[in-house]
């Protein structure tokens, strides 16, 4: 994979890829903590398909940040050799797992938001980029599907049930202002047919999110004014602890290759 | 473990549908079909006792799919690298996709998920005791796939021509998956081997503890195992613990040849009178510690499984309160 579209890389560009990686690799590393360990042994194959695919896109999209940074950085040097501010996935993302209400959640409010990014970016004026679009867009719907079924099971279903999810929306929707909030990078990869803005995004994220929260009768919290800055690389107290885990080994072994 | 003999205690025995009477015509017309080689069906009649062993038999083989994903569930979210913690992941995957296509063959004998799920969590169920060994460094992720997974395999071949239909079927596609699980974790330490020192040690470490549990596997010797003989004579068993031991032995050696490790076994030498390796006594003692209880992570093995179904309990009965839910919406509505 090369960057065919564009004669040279801006840094802005680097960032819009490492954003969309990182936030590939993070999920993912979340969701795998689940195998094992899920309600059930259907949904355990379901949340480790799904750790999978996030997984699988983390690599394409790091290699290829890799190959656009032009240092000699891969995939793993990428992953497992930065440090906590050099991360630029949105905080959602890194946020614990807690129970399955909140990764349900989680994953729902990501996934839906994943399904029109991709969309978005089959189009991208980076062909490589589109590739990599065209791949994970067909992971995206069943990952929206998948998690706005359990969404409206869980919302729809036993009193604890409901009130889990609604506690798991409550805590997690205002992290969702960050995915929306504007940033130069959007700015200038939205200039150059990279991809959209994601700010533009907020309209559609909501029209295919807020139907199924109502579906599955739980009350979207109302706008506050937190703000989260996981993209701009200032992340949770929780970031450190799951890529202390993560990194441990290549850190330990310096120099080795796996 | 899938050929370990481990009994049933007593009132555990599965339920009898209502035309498994013994009937000595039946069992003439079974005991042919057996002897011709050919496969029993669900709905056919089959004796009480080979029922009894097969449920035994296969749910103690889901139920060690399942806990098998612990060991090495236990590294996924430190793979050294994303290709490897993406193979693994496939891998632990796969373990649970085996564990449901065996619970399904489970349930054509007249058990249910749940019931086999609950003997399993009380503790009354066995699963293979290879899980109750603890995984303590990556390496063991890779020795796991090629000596247990290849201890699994020369214990599961025969198995797909098992004289029960659907255990013979579900045991086909689970030894497809088996084998590519295990050349990915050969070439996992073939990576290691050809890496730095330390990481050597890593191997050497982990096939220092994995080598006699995996022996293990294959069950006591065939002199003490009662019930093997009856298993020979009803086609589930095809190859006896021992010969299974030997063929796994003979294979491997050449395997940690090239790999650059040393097997822990000072008496291990090839027999040119027998055409096979010889090795030294498999300590039964530990073997039959871990079986009854006493490994090191019998406990937590148990309490994670345990963990995970009463954790999930919530989200089961809404799924199911959900669905009435609708169902009743559905029908209030047309």
């Amino acid at each position: 994979m090369g960057a065919t579209a564009m004669t040279q890389t801006t840094p802005a560009h680097l960032e819009y890829v490492l954003r969309l990686g990182d936030a590939a690799l993070i999920h993912g590393q979340r969701l795998s903590e689940w195998c094992g360990h899920a309600p059930v042994l259907e949904e355990d194959l379901a949340l480790a398909n799904m750790a999978l695919d996030f997984v699988g896109q983390a690599r394409m999209l790091l290699s290829y940040a890799g190959t656009l940074e032009g240092k000699g950085r891969d995939e793993d040097a990428l992953a497992f050799l930065r440090h906590e501010g050099q991360y630029r996935h949105p905080t959602l993302c890194e946020l614990p797992n807690t129970d399955f209400a909140h990764t349900t959640i989680k994953g729902f409010l990501l996934g839906s938001f994943n399904l029109l990014m991709w969309s978005r970016l089959c189009g991208s004026s980076d062909k490589a980029l589109a590739a990599i679009a065209a791949k994970s867009l067909k992971e995206a719907r069943y990952h929206a599907e998948h998690t706005g079924d359990w969404v409206i099971r869980l919302g729809d279903g036993t009193d604890e049930s409901h009130r889990r999810a609604q506690a798991a929306l409550d805590i997690l929707w205002p992290y969702t202002n960050e995915l929306f909030a504007a940033n130069p990078t959007d700015d200038a990869a939205a200039a150059a047919g990279v991809g959209p803005a994601w700010s533009e995004l907020a309209g559609e994220w909501e029209a295919a999110v807020l139907p199924v929260l109502q579906q599955a009768t739980l009350t979207v919290p109302a706008r506050t004014p937190f703000q989260s800055y996981g993209k701009f690389g200032r992340h949770s107290e929780h970031l450190g602890h799951l890529l202390a885990v993560m990194q441990h080994l290549p850190r330990s072994f310096p120099g080795a290759t796996w | 473990m899938y050929t370990q003999a481990l009994d049933i205690p007593p009132g555990e025995q599965p339920k009898r549908k209502p035309d498994a009477v013994e009937n000595a015509a039946y069992q003439a017309e079974f005991d042919a079909r057996i002897d011709a080689g050919a496969t029993i069906e669900a709905k056919d009649w089959m004796p009480e006792a080979y029922r009894k062993t097969l449920v035994r038999q296969i749910s103690q083989h889901a139920h060690s799919e399942i806990v098998g994903m612990l060991p090495e569930g236990n590294w996924i979210s430190r793979a050294p690298s994303l290709k490897r913690k993406a193979i693994l992941l496939a891998k632990v995957q796969d373990e649970g996709g085996h564990g449901l296509y065996l619970y399904a063959a489970a349930e054509t004998l007249g058990v249910s998920r749940d019931e086999l799920t609950e003997a399993l969590l009380s503790g009354k169920a066995k699963y293979s005791s290879i899980f109750n060994y603890p995984t303590l460094n990556w390496a063991d992720v890779g020795v796991i796939g090629w000596l247990v997974d290849g201890a699994a395999i020369m214990n599961q071949i025969p198995l797909c021509k098992c004289s029960y239909g659907p255990y013979a079927r579900a045991m086909v596609r689970v030894c497809k998956e088996e084998s590519f699980h295990q050349r990915q974790g050969y070439d996992a330490l073939l990576a290691m081997m050809s890496g730095t020192d330390a990481q050597r040690e890593l191997v050497q470490d982990a096939v220092n503890r994995w080598w006699w549990p995996s022996l293990m596997m294959f069950g006591p010797h065939d002199a003490d195992s009662p019930n093997s003989g009856q298993s020979m004579r009803w086609g589930i068993k095809r190859i006896s613990n021992d010969d299974l031991r030997q063929k796994f032995v003979d294979a491997t050696v050449k395997q940690a040849e090239v790999l650059g490790v040393t097997l822990p076994d000072d008496e291990l030498k090839w027999n040119e009178a027998r055409g096979h390796y010889d090795f030294a006594a498999i300590d039964w003692d530990e073997f039959w510690n871990v079986v009854n209880g006493h490994g090191q992570c019998n406990v937590d093995r148990l309490a994670a499984r345990v963990k995970a179904w009463d954790d999930g309990a919530w989200v089961r009965e809404a799924a199911v309160a959900h669905a009435e839910k609708q169902a009743a919406r559905e029908k209030a509505a047309a």
